[in-house]
């Protein structure tokens, strides 16, 4: 199996107060394709900002990351855009990460305008059939965001982001700001998404459950350091870092017989009220 | 903004066709709705804009409003045939007050309408990319705003010769950099939106983002700002016309009709008092709806 994205020796420092704040500390990681990489650990340990240096949204201070095999780093900025067709990222705020003012057809159109020569009526259908796609019916095309809930319009982060059918997924939090309920429909979604159509997750999450139920490999984060790396089966039924293993023991339902071998999280009909 | 974000659209269903993001039309319709002030401001407004486009047909001489002088009636008092008296050529008061309410919106409009088309590009483009071009670009705009602004108006005409056009390029030039200033502000806070991170992470091409998504969200402080300024526009090409650096006569203007009468202002009151009031009347009706629109989009200033 190929890799699809590989992050080597990714530093990214910021200045702070006359110091330096080194928020990712020399981490590297390669994705397989077809596989679902969990990046864990707590808040600001550097999880977010070393998805954005993948993507370049951030220039790392120093690194490469290798996607499709080229260096992202050396690219022109219009050969990055072109490749980042190839990229998707589902961000944490779902209602934040669509412009309050573009309806959702057109904000699903916006990335296929960019990259792709539809318009007109194969456009909209290509728009209806990717809402239909995250299980959104086609009346939605004309609302904006605020006439939406949060899980719906994390639907339409998700299908802007595959607009372009792109190999890889940076899916940052894609769950944190929803409710529990939504939160499952939504993994469910993302699960079915990448068995379907092979995609590749890069999945960052402060939460162990969402890692767990998706994830092929982790990587536990702390301060910016990958402190124990493995198949999600390892690292969570073995854990060998001592961050690990605090990190297990302080999530809820830990020690709890019905949470302890659950590897699902309660499915939920996705034609819920989300 | 961009045309392209229209989708042919088969139908508009109930619930769905409600637009409630803040829309320039319903903006309005809410603030006049809820403010008195608002709506008095307004009505001026058009009263001035019904002025300025149909003034021609309503003024009662509009030769005279032209400048035609008529030497047999001068400086006559009001009266039932001259309802606002006549000036020192014999010229009806009334007539030239609503036939300089044409120049006076032209001038303001084409001035923020100008001040913006420089100001608006120049601030998105500074607070978006931020780094050496911001700092650049604020640089020059704080330039042009160390002069004050009617003495930049001023050399700027005493080197282009006095004439509208020529006040109207100098109120722009002293203008744009308030625009510059209050986009560069307004981008640099919604750069670091989701969606504008998200935009970038789909490769849209950085000018697409600057308009699509930092321009068209930050139209409504524009808007206010706008509405504010036409009102302290027409102030500003008034004294331009005032000290002779304006409309030239015999063409009617107010600050110009108000400079003509102040040699007879105790003799003959009306001559400069009722331009002086035009000038008045205008500018508060402008500065009553920005306030008020001002108020509406930040409910956190308290109204004093």
């Amino acid at each position: 199996m190929t890799n699809v994205l590989t992050l080597e020796n990714i530093v990214k420092t910021f200045p702070h107060q006359r110091r330096v704040f080194t928020a990712v500390d020399n981490v590297s990681l390669s994705i397989k394709e077809g596989t679902v990489y969990g990046l864990v650990g707590e808040s600001g340990s550097g999880k977010s900002t070393l998805a954005r240096c993948a993507m370049q949204l951030m220039r790392p201070t120093s690194g490469r990351a290798v996607f499709e095999g080229h260096d992202l780093g050396k690219l022109e900025p219009k050969a990055l855009r072109t490749i980042r067709s190839r990229m998707g990222m589902v961000l944490q705020n779902p209602v934040a990460s669509l412009n309050p003012r573009m309806t959702i057809g057109a904000s699903v159109a916006e990335p296929l305008r960019t990259h792709t020569a539809l318009k007109g009526q194969a456009l909209q259908a290509r728009i209806n059939n990717l809402l239909d796609e995250v299980g959104l019916g086609a009346e939605h095309t004309h609302r904006l965001p605020h006439q939406l809930s949060g899980g719906q319009c994390q639907r339409v982060g998700i299908a802007r982001a595959l607009a372009t059918s792109p190999r890889l997924l940076i899916l940052d939090e894609p769950t944190s700001a929803l409710d529990v309920s939504v939160q499952a429909q939504i993994l469910n979604l993302l699960q079915d998404l990448q068995q379907q159509k092979g995609l590749t997750y890069l999945l960052i999450s402060h939460d162990l459950d969402v890692v767990r139920y998706l994830s092929d490999d982790v990587a536990v984060m702390k301060t910016g350091k990958i402190v124990e790396s493995g198949t999600a089966e390892r690292i969570f039924t073995d854990p060998r870092h001592d961050y690990t293993r605090r990190l297990l023991e302080a999530a809820p339902g830990h020690g709890r017989p019905e949470m302890a071998d659950s590897h699902t999280l309660p499915t939920l009909t996705t034609q819920g009220n989300d | 903004m961009s045309p392209t974000t229209q989708i042919p659209a088969p139908t508009r269903s109930g619930p769905a066709g409600e637009q409630a993001t803040l829309k320039p039309i319903k903006l309005l319709k809410q603030t006049l709705g809820r403010d008195r002030l608002a709506a008095v401001g307004a009505m001026i407004i058009v009263l001035v804009v019904i002025l300025a486009v149909f003034g021609q047909w309503l003024a009662p001489f509009p030769d005279q409003g032209m400048g035609a002088t008529n030497a047999s009636a001068r400086n006559l008092a009001p009266n039932a045939w001259n309802w606002l008296g006549t000036d020192q050529l014999g010229r009806d008061v009334l007539s030239r007050i609503i036939m300089g309410a044409n120049p006076a919106l032209t001038i303001s409009a084409v001035v923020v309408a100008a001040a913006a088309l420089i100001g608006i590009p120049l601030g998105a483009v500074a607070g978006y990319c931020g780094g050496w071009l911001d700092e650049a670009l604020m640089r020059v705009t704080e330039i042009f705003q160390a002069f004050p602004p009617l003495l930049l108006a001023m050399v700027t005409v005493a080197i282009l010769g006095p004439s509208l056009t020529n006040a109207g390029i100098a109120l722009a030039i002293s203008w744009w950099p308030w625009y510059a200033r209050l986009v560069r502000a307004e981008a640099k806070s919604l750069r670091e939106r989701s969606y504008v991170e998200a935009a970038r992470a789909m490769g849209i091409p950085q000018l697409l983002i600057i308009s699509r998504h930092v321009l068209r969200n930050c139209m409504t402080p524009i808007l206010v700002q706008a509405t504010v300024d036409i009102g302290t526009v027409i102030l500003a090409a008034g004294s331009l016309a005032f000290i002779g650096l304006g409309t030239q006569p015999p063409l009617p203007d107010w600050g110009l009709m108000v400079a003509e009468g102040r040699g007879l202002i105790f003799s003959s009151w009306w001559i400069a008092t009722f331009p002086g009031l035009a000038i008045f009347l205008a500018v508060l009706g402008f500065n009553l709806l920005g306030d008020s629109l001002r108020d509406l989009l930040d409910p956190r200033q308290v109204k004093r």
